[in-house]
């Protein structure tokens, strides 16, 4: 099971800024190991962020985003404690699915 | 005397001349052959697609298909884009990287209605990188990192109001992202 994302929402202006981080490996197909074998495509290929059961933005990635991929966006609304949920799922339909609250800012 | 003498000769012969394998032969044998593998490339994808197709119910299938596409001239035709150079979109991409495997990407559209943001890097093999649909209550931008396989021009691309707008930065690196 891949490790657990790491979503930061923090409510401030009017708007949520949202930091999600997804563990993933990101492999592309094209990187070889050790041995000179080409290390199979293993990739995230969509992602699902909602607040409060509201889709706030959907991705569609490829094998050229960065291991570990990273989001930052920013919504309008979202008030402290709404929950915040995010899902993706990879290219060998591998899911994951974690949850946290918007916090307020300080 | 041998008794296998008394066998009339035109016995053993065959009844029919012997046809050696023509040309044409081996063409049809070669395009069977090209029809079976063809079949049973298909059969094996078969269930890889319905798997993508449960999914991602949502996501349009002429999207996924351009993501599969090897070059910008392909992503744009399969996205039916014709993308118009607009000043309304701001591309924050570094002018060097040293490394192309995380190459931070930041899209602000200033443009009224973005539906969706499309980051694409021209050399590489793939070159759509990532597609994000935002609703009409998320801000039209997003900030992400990317692998970028050689110094290259990366394109934002807005869909709009049914129209298609883009912005073109040319980005250096030093060491691919292909590797990783």
């Amino acid at each position: 099971m891949p490790d657990p994302i790491r979503i930061r929402a923090l409510a401030k202006d009017g708007g949520t800024d949202l930091h999600v981080l997804m563990p993933h490996p990101m492999e592309t197909g094209f990187r070889k190991d050790e041995a000179g074998a080409f290390v199979a495509a293993h990739y995230i290929t969509d992602v699902d962020i909602s607040v409060a059961g509201r889709t706030v933005l959907k991705a569609t990635l490829s094998r050229a985003v960065s291991e570990d991929p990273l989001l930052f966006f920013r919504i309008k609304g979202g008030r402290p404690d709404d929950p915040v949920r995010v899902s993706w799922v990879d290219s060998w339909g591998e899911r994951r699915v974690d949850e946290t609250v918007i916090s307020a800012a300080t | 005397m041998m008794s296998g003498s008394s066998v009339p000769r035109a016995d053993i012969r065959p009844t029919q001349p012997v046809r050696t394998a023509q040309p044409a032969d081996f063409a049809a044998r070669r395009q069977a052959l090209r029809v079976c593998g063809r079949v049973l490339i298909g059969a094996a994808l078969l269930p890889a697609l319905r798997l993508r197709a449960e999914t991602a119910p949502a996501i349009v299938s002429a999207t996924k298909s351009a993501f599969g596409a090897g070059s910008l001239a392909e992503v744009l035709r399969l996205l039916d884009a014709h993308p118009i150079p607009s000043d309304d979109i701001l591309l924050n991409v570094p002018d060097f990287v040293e490394n192309g495997a995380m190459v931070p990407v930041e899209i602000t559209s200033r443009l009224p209605g973005a539906q969706e943001i499309f980051i694409i890097s021209e050399a590489n093999p793939f070159p759509l990188v990532a597609r994000f649909a935002v609703p009409e209550d998320t801000d039209a931008f997003v900030s992400t990192r990317i692998k970028v396989a050689s110094s290259c021009n990366v394109h934002a691309l807005v869909h709009s109001g049914g129209r298609f707008l883009s912005v073109v930065k040319a980005t250096t690196v030093t060491v691919g992202g292909c590797g990783a």
